[in-house]
């Protein structure tokens, strides 16, 4: 049995294409998921890809969180479906309330464009279950709005149950509250990152291919 | 017609660095003492009906699930009087219908 994995595209997603060569590259089908389509087409996992949905007006992924398929995605993501999202697809995550806290302009009000290292904190969730514990990795960030902010009772709660999935390392680059690149919920099935796992699937395309085992992980996880 | 207006402002403890862009210009234009800039969103909502409780009521939930996230924005709801609306414009707009964003 093949294993389907959906991919959105919004209007204004540039990553889904990435994202299902990625899904490809690690041996799962990817399917093609339409903003306007609330039908999943049995997919077994979702990734919300990065990208500019609906033009970021308003807020990032505030119109997005409102769409057809999201109304899907979110009543799944509460029964289990495994959920990543990646950059703008994090954003979405957090305005749909799947996750907590947003993501705010960087501090230093610049776009930022680079190869960033990451400690993995979590393997438990369904997305990082083939990472060695504590693994570091680099791969691709890119965001004018990736400071990532929660109130202090919910940074702590975060922290105590082990759902700060992905920290930065070296250089915090864009003001994010405990240098939090990533989070799950605490099922594990949802998790948000602003780094871009699927552009560093290949030698000839990415700085390294760190970001195979997100999608690898996650077919383990659903064969398991 | 009616307008009711919807402000929405970072939380006072979001850190804004557009407002403190805009701040620090300040000097570079000639404007001294401006010790802090807060940059923010306003909405206009044109009503077709008459701006009644339930009608306000209906705007704090818009407000309140799309125009402002409120883990990290608080918001505003006021009523404004249209200059040409018949029967307009005895006091101050809307002073009483203000009111503040849920907190979460």
């Amino acid at each position: 049995m093949t294993i389907r994995v959906g991919v959105v595209t919004f209007p204004g997603s540039l990553d889904d294409r990435d994202a299902a060569r990625a899904v490809k590259l690690a041996g799962a089908e990817p399917v093609a998921l339409w903003h306007g389509d609330k039908d999943l087409h049995q997919v077994d996992a979702v990734i919300l890809p990065g990208g500019f949905s609906y033009g970021d007006y308003l807020r990032c992924g505030a119109i997005a969180r409102f769409s057809p398929v999201m109304e899907t995605i979110i009543a799944g993501a509460h029964e289990g479906l495994p959920v990543l999202g990646i950059c703008n697809g994090f954003q979405v995550l957090c305005e749909s309330h799947l996750l907590p806290g947003a993501l705010t302009r960087n501090d230093h009000l610049h776009f930022v464009c680079r190869d960033q290292r990451l400690r993995v904190e979590n393997t438990s969730t369904a997305w990082t279950g083939d990472f060695a514990p504590a693994a570091e990795i680099t791969i691709p960030l890119k965001n004018g709005e990736g400071g990532y902010v929660a109130d202090e009772a919910t940074l702590d709660e975060l922290e105590a149950e082990g759902r700060v999935v992905f920290r930065y390392l070296d250089v915090n680059p864009n003001g994010s509250r405990r240098d939090i690149a990533g989070i799950t919920n605490a099922a594990g099935n949802v998790v948000g990152l602003m780094p871009h796992p699927e552009h560093a699937v290949e030698a000839l395309t990415g700085p390294t291919t760190d970001g195979l085992p997100f999608f690898t992980s996650v077919l383990k996880k659903l064969v398991a | 017609m009616a307008r009711v207006v919807v402000d929405v402002m970072l939380k006072p403890e979001i850190l804004d660095p557009q407002g403190q862009a805009v701040q620090r210009a300040l000097p570079r234009l000639g404007f001294e003492g401006i010790t802090d800039v807060r940059q923010g969103k306003r909405f206009e909502l044109d009503l077709a009906g008459p701006v009644d409780e339930a009608a306000i009521a209906r705007i704090r939930e818009i407000a309140g699930t799309f125009l402002a996230n409120t883990v990290i924005e608080d918001f505003e709801v006021r009523v404004e009087e249209l200059a040409d609306a018949p029967g307009a414009a005895t006091g101050s707009a809307g002073d009483n219908a203000a009111e503040e964003g849920a907190v979460r």
